[in-house]
């Protein structure tokens, strides 16, 4: 069976990020950019069903500008085989990524697509779930155990309340929690293999998809900062101070 | 027009989540209904009756709505979208399941996690682990939207009196099934709606030093958190998890002891009104953020933490 993974480019998580002077948005040129940390987990997870012998055929795919080619190629050096660019440098929104994606799928005919639960950018928890009910599939959210049968996905599902488990008709969507896997580095040599695995190009008019925005930022800004406090020397000191001076006990 | 908020329920009493939600859909004016899904969920509905503030309760009634299902509630949603300004779902990790797949069959954006209406188009919600606040404005007839509950203040859970009306279910999708659910039980409050929160990171070590931490939390009512790292490690079930990807939380007041204080976690506790971080390394990040700082070994401190509230508060 085939898998398909989205992965996102993303602002490396490690980056402190800044909102730029004019309130357009955060601050992009010259920062760190990386795959989206679920994506990782969900690249980890499709490979490892190749190794098992479950799936085929892994191939990554990812919307955004030329330099998303590096995400894809990151995917391919963990394993992928090979890898969908669907170019522009236009934002596109969770509706528009599932519209695209929903297009690959028809074209490539996967059994399990699996995305991030959130991309840490946007931070919306969307996609997954818009792109298996555009193809009215069924989906597995917040995945924390991925297991196959014959025709059906046996899912656990990290829910507020705790874990909860789902079966589902394959094919369906899964997206990643952070407890499905620990993602593997990618080796020295899987990193030069990875450079003649093939990328295919695509742009959104190819697919036909309209990818127009459909929320329109009018600002970004800093939220609120925090008034720092201070050290206390001891634990009489700070219930003292909870008591009497924050009132919060 | 009106808006419809999806009740987060147990087909018998109401979640507090949704008292979050309604709040929101209030700003938006015009009425607020309330939907019901569930399976022999009259009680629940009869309980969502009784909220402040909410014109009118939907009750769906249907196996399909047993286990609340994404791939079965996302229809009936569509269903009755046609007359509504806004649907609207506290951001849970039930309502982050179903809304994005209402919005994709309506075509039209998903608000996640919104903080602030400006008004019936335009909302303010948080990027990049909150470190950014983003004011969106949708163009769309109908807007899909999930709440983040701390920052709508929960409207009273009674004192209203809305009609329950019965609507047709749309019936089962049939491409999933629930099989079981491992739910953490807990005499304590929940942690999203807790007054006091105590939170442990890597540096509590073990699941069992935890212990430390419920002690201090039963003489403050408080719920028990974690980092990440803490469930990573397996030291407690993943629904402690406070931050950018677990839960939000916004007390009187948060207790960080053995946590760094990562963006990624303070993405999630930041807006809580009195920090308290324990930690041993003095330049911790959580400092940063801390009303009060106690630098120190937790492994003394906690238990002295005990002992000193036991008496301060006669408990
Ligand atoms: C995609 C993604 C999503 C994430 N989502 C979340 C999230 O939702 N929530 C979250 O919390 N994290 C999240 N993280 C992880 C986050 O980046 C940090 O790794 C994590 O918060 C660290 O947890 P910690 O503070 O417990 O551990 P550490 O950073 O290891 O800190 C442990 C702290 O304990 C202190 N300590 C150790 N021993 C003692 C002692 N005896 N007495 C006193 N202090 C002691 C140390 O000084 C240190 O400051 C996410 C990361 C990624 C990449
Ligand atoms: N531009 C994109 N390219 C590839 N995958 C994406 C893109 N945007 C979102 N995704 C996928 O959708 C997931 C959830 O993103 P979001 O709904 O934006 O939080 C991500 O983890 C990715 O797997």
């Amino acid at each position: 069976m085939k898998v398909i993974v989205a992965v996102k480019r993303v602002v490396d998580y490690n980056v402190k990020i800044r909102v730029k002077a004019d309130k357009t948005g955060v601050e992009l040129s010259n920062v760190k950019m990386s795959m989206n940390p679920f994506d990782e987990i969900g690249v980890e997870e499709a490979v490892r069903l190749k190794e098992a012998g479950v799936a085929s055929e892994v191939v990554a795919v990812s919307i955004g500008p030329a330099q998303a080619q590096e995400t894809i190629r990151t995917a391919l050096a963990m394993g992928a085989d090979r890898g969908i660019l669907i170019k522009t440098d236009e934002e596109v929104q969770p509706l528009a990524v599932a519209k695209l994606l929903k297009a690959v799928v028809e074209a490539e005919a996967p059994q399990i697509v699996i995305l991030g639960k959130q991309a840490i950018d946007d931070d919306s928890n969307q996609t997954g779930q818009m792109l298996a009910a555009l193809l009215g599939w069924a989906q597995g959210t917040f995945a924390s155990k991925v297991a196959l049968g014959d025709g059906k996905a046996t899912v656990t599902r990290e829910v507020d309340g705790g874990l909860q488990t789902v079966e589902l008709k394959l094919p369906a969507v899964v997206t990643t929690d952070l407890r499905l896997n620990e993602p593997r580095y990618a080796s020295l040599p899987n990193i030069m293999k990875a450079k003649k695995k093939p990328i295919d190009e695509k742009t959104p008019a190819d697919l036909g998809v309209d990818i127009a925005p459909r929320l329109k930022t009018l600002k970004v800004e800093e939220p609120p900062k925090r008034q720092a406090g201070r050290k206390v020397a001891s634990v009489e000191e700070l219930v003292q101070a909870l008591k009497n001076e924050a009132g919060v006990i | 027009m009106s808006n419809l908020v999806l009740a987060e329920h147990d087909n018998q009493s109401i979640r507090p989540a949704t008292l979050n939600a309604v709040a929101a859909a209030q700003k938006l004016g015009g009425e607020v209904h309330l939907l019901v899904a569930g399976k022999d969920a009259r009680p629940a509905a009869d309980a969502a009756a009784k909220i402040a503030g909410v014109a009118k309760v939907l009750l769906a009634d249907d196996a399909a709505y047993a286990n609340q299902l994404a791939e079965n509630l996302a229809p009936l949603l569509v269903s009755l979208a046609k007359g509504y300004k806004a649907l609207l779902a506290p951001a849970t990790t039930s309502g982050k399941n179903v809304l994005p797949r209402v919005a994709a069959v309506l075509d039209v954006a998903q608000i996640s996690d919104i903080v602030k209406v400006e008004d019936g188009d335009t909302f303010v919600r948080p990027i990049y682990a909150g470190n950014a606040m983003a004011t969106v404005k949708s163009s769309d007839p109908v807007k899909v939207i999930t709440v983040r509950t701390t920052a709508f203040p929960a409207v009273a859970a009674e004192g209203g009196s809305a009609s329950v009306e019965s609507v047709a279910a749309v019936g089962a999708a049939n491409v999933s099934s629930f099989v079981g659910q491992e739910l953490s039980k807990s005499d304590r409050p929940e942690l999203t709606a807790a007054r006091v929160v105590i939170s442990g990171g890597r540096g509590m070590q073990s699941g069992e030093n935890f212990a430390m931490l419920e002690k201090v939390a039963d003489k403050l009512g408080a719920a028990v958190g974690a980092s990440r790292a803490a469930v990573d490690a397996g030291f407690v079930p993943n629904d402690y998890q406070v931050g950018q990807t677990g839960k939000i939380v916004a007390p009187e007041l948060y207790i960080a002891v053995g946590i760094s204080g990562a963006i990624q976690h303070l993405a999630g506790m930041k807006d809580s009104k009195v920090i308290v971080a324990i930690n041993k390394d003095e330049e911790a990040p959580i400092f940063q953020v801390a009303d009060y700082g106690l630098v120190g070994d937790l492994f003394k401190i906690v238990p002295e933490l005990e002992a000193e509230l036991g008496k301060q508060l006669g408990k």
